[in-house]
């Protein structure tokens, strides 16, 4: 493998395309994000957005954030060239909520809200309640996981320039601004 | 922010390679060989180093459970002194005019006043106490894969680091790059693709 440092610098842009992609896929392609889910929940675009323009240098940086942003102010820096740095997402399956935001450069999960747990009372409790939390945090990494998976088998196929880049362009052009 | 808090950040990480037999008192030794120091009333300005997840300020794996369910819970403790600007500026000011009184001189090289800074910066971190940072570690050894609740630079930094000097193991960061070669999911000609690809646009 290539050596890290320049792994992460040349393939940076992968994290951002994952990203606008996920935001694409959350309103156009549905039955992807179903399948990555394996049909047990629900994810949607939360209430705060990053994009970042690399054409022009240095790198411009907009953030759409708040209850009621206006996603398309975000829509209009996708048409000028911007991509998806950083997004919040909402995952709910059955009763139980997820919320958190997925940086793209390092794919890190930020301000992850799990389903609420019992509170920890006694130092006997702690195991089970540590067990419980990585069960919780696991159900979204793997949800990350298989989302990118899906993502990155798209980038290195022929239906990625054939089919996806169109159809985003397509959605970023049909937006409402 | 610990695993526990009700928000909680996490950088991923693919753990290389294995530790010797039997692996509960391998981690457990390492872990205690790198144990945080203190450096409250000494010189250094910076520990870094391992501490227990249920007791990190009373660190201590040969005795506290590191093992739950299939994980090793531990967590890794920076602890730092922070002495404010002003403070140094305040005591070199003082400790200047002394040195003025004493000698009788009307100003200070350049290289006195630099010594009495040192001296002065010197005493003021054997008094000021070490602010602990601590962030959660999360290894899932049969996985080979290991989370810190922490996002900040520094911490990932430290991290890295001070693993590899206490296990002879290497981290692999996962971000896009890692995450796509190292996830098996690709055939050869598809690894082969991915190493081509450049950015795509969407301007226009």
């Amino acid at each position: 493998m290539l050596d890290v440092a320049v792994a992460y610098s040349r393939y940076r842009f992968l994290g951002a395309e994952f990203l606008t992609w996920l935001w694409y896929a959350v309103e156009r392609e549905p039955e992807t994000i179903k399948a990555a889910a394996m049909d047990r929940g629900v994810l949607t675009v939360g209430d705060r957005v990053v994009l970042e323009n690399s054409l022009h240098q240095p790198a411009e940086r907009v953030t759409i954030s708040g209850e009621n942003a206006d996603l398309g102010e975000a829509m209009l820096a996708l048409k000028k060239g911007a991509l998806v740095a950083e997004l919040r997402l909402h995952y709910g399956a059955g009763d139980h909520d997820w919320r958190f935001s997925l940086k793209g450069d390092t794919l890190a999960l930020m301000g992850l809200k799990t389903p609420r747990s019992a509170p920890v009372e006694s130092p006997d409790e702690v195991e089970g309640a540590v067990l419980e939390k990585l069960g919780l945090c696991e159900e979204v990494v793997r949800l990350v996981d298989s989302l990118f998976v899906r993502f990155i088998k798209l980038r290195v196929s022929e239906r990625w320039r054939e089919e996806t880049v169109p159809g985003m362009k397509a959605w970023v052009k049909a937006a409402r601004l | 922010m610990g695993l526990l808090s009700s928000s909680v950040a996490l950088a991923r990480y693919r753990v290389e390679g294995k530790l010797e037999e039997p692996v509960l008192e391998t981690i457990a030794e390492s872990l205690q060989r790198h144990v945080i120091g203190d450096i409250d009333g000494n010189v250094p300005e910076k520990a870094v180093g391992w501490t227990s997840f249920e007791t990190p300020y009373r660190p201590d794996f040969l005795s506290s459970s590191l093992v739950i369910g299939a994980y090793f819970v531990f967590a890794l403790r920076v602890d730092k002194k922070a002495i404010p600007r002003g403070v140094i500026r305040k005591h070199c000011a003082a400790e200047e005019a002394r040195e003025l009184a004493r000698t009788g001189a009307r100003y200070l090289a350049r290289e006195e006043k630099r010594r009495i800074r040192a001296q002065v910066e010197e005493g003021l971190l054997l008094t000021i106490p070490a602010t602990p940072n601590i962030f959660d570690v999360v290894w899932h050894y049969e996985a080979g894969e290991l989370w810190l609740c922490s996002t900040l630079k520094e911490a990932n930094e430290a991290l890295e680091t001070l693993f590899y000097r206490t296990f002879r193991l290497s981290l692999i960061r996962l971000f896009p790059f890692t995450l796509a070669a190292l996830s098996g999911t690709l055939s050869s000609p598809e690894h082969d693709r991915l190493l081509a690809l450049t950015p795509t646009s969407l301007k226009g």
